[in-house]
């Protein structure tokens, strides 16, 4: 049985969305890469991941978030994670990700956090 | 009083594009055996991360080796061994990074072998030599 996975784009502003939905797994991770990676070549490193429809992730998938966050702050920019479901977000703190990680309920709450918390040093 | 014990097991050409078929599997073993959603989710995401192992690290993404998965289970323990024909790539003897360190460096991988430990009760790994080598996992099932 396939587990699809899907990252779909919108903007708020100046901030983009990454909508997440799917399985986020070693063999899914590029096409999220990919997408992080098109934001920062256009010079958009103000970046919020949707996660409301985020069915599992593993490891490769949070490596992703690791990699980039750097360099997405030294661009100015931040990436503000929400709508993870209990289970998923439980992976996330497994790695204490939450101490690195602006994490939110939703869009509009992440999007509010890029004003009073533009970007948050690791 | 014994407790009857089942072993089944799967093979599959060494590919990510496997994990979702491997992950079907043990949710599927998990059921069976007794676990509740959370251990199966539990279960589920540790041997995606075992055979993710394998596949990048032991087998460099050649789909011509097999990665194969046997579980075995009674009544109190499942027990996973996830099989592979590499050059024994030990995760346990990787260094545990803090996270914030790997950020800096940027780094993407070497998080499988954390969120294993902390999903399973027992992880263990044997280099055979010229042979097979073996992760094994172990879930108590808790009734």
């Amino acid at each position: 049985m396939p587990h699809p996975f899907k990252v779909h784009r919108s903007a708020e502003g100046d901030v983009s969305v990454l909508h997440l939905e799917g399985f986020l797994d070693a063999h899914t991770a590029p096409v999220f890469e990919q997408a992080i990676q098109a934001e920062l070549d256009a010079s958009r490193p103000r970046l919020i991941v949707d996660g409301e429809k985020l069915t599992y992730i593993s490891s490769a998938g949070l490596g992703v978030f690791m990699g980039f966050i750097e360099q997405i702050r030294e661009q100015g920019g931040d990436l503000k994670i929400c709508g993870l479901s209990p289970k998923v977000r439980q992976i996330f703190e497994i790695l204490g990700f939450q101490a690195i990680y602006d994490m939110v309920d939703t869009v509009p709450d992440a999007v509010q956090r890029f004003t009073t918390s533009p970007t948050r040093e690791a | 009083m014994t407790s009857l014990e089942r072993t089944l097991t799967l093979t599959v050409p060494s590919a990510t594009e496997n994990l979702a078929l491997i992950r079907d599997f043990v949710v599927n073993v998990g059921s069976q055996a007794g676990l509740g959603d959370d251990d199966v989710a539990k279960l589920e995401l540790a041997v995606d991360e075992a055979c993710a192992n394998v596949i990048e690290h032991a087998h460099g993404h050649d789909s011509n080796k097999e990665v194969t998965v046997r579980a075995t289970f009674d009544a109190a323990t499942l027990r996973i061994e996830v099989v592979d024909e590499g050059q024994g790539f030990d995760p346990t003897m990787m260094p545990a990074t803090p996270v914030e360190q790997m950020v800096h460096d940027r780094r993407t991988g070497g998080l499988g072998l954390r969120v294993m430990k902390s999903l399973m009760d027992e992880v263990s790994y044997e280099i055979v030599p010229g042979e097979r080598n073996r992760l094994r996992l172990l879930k108590r099932i808790q009734k």
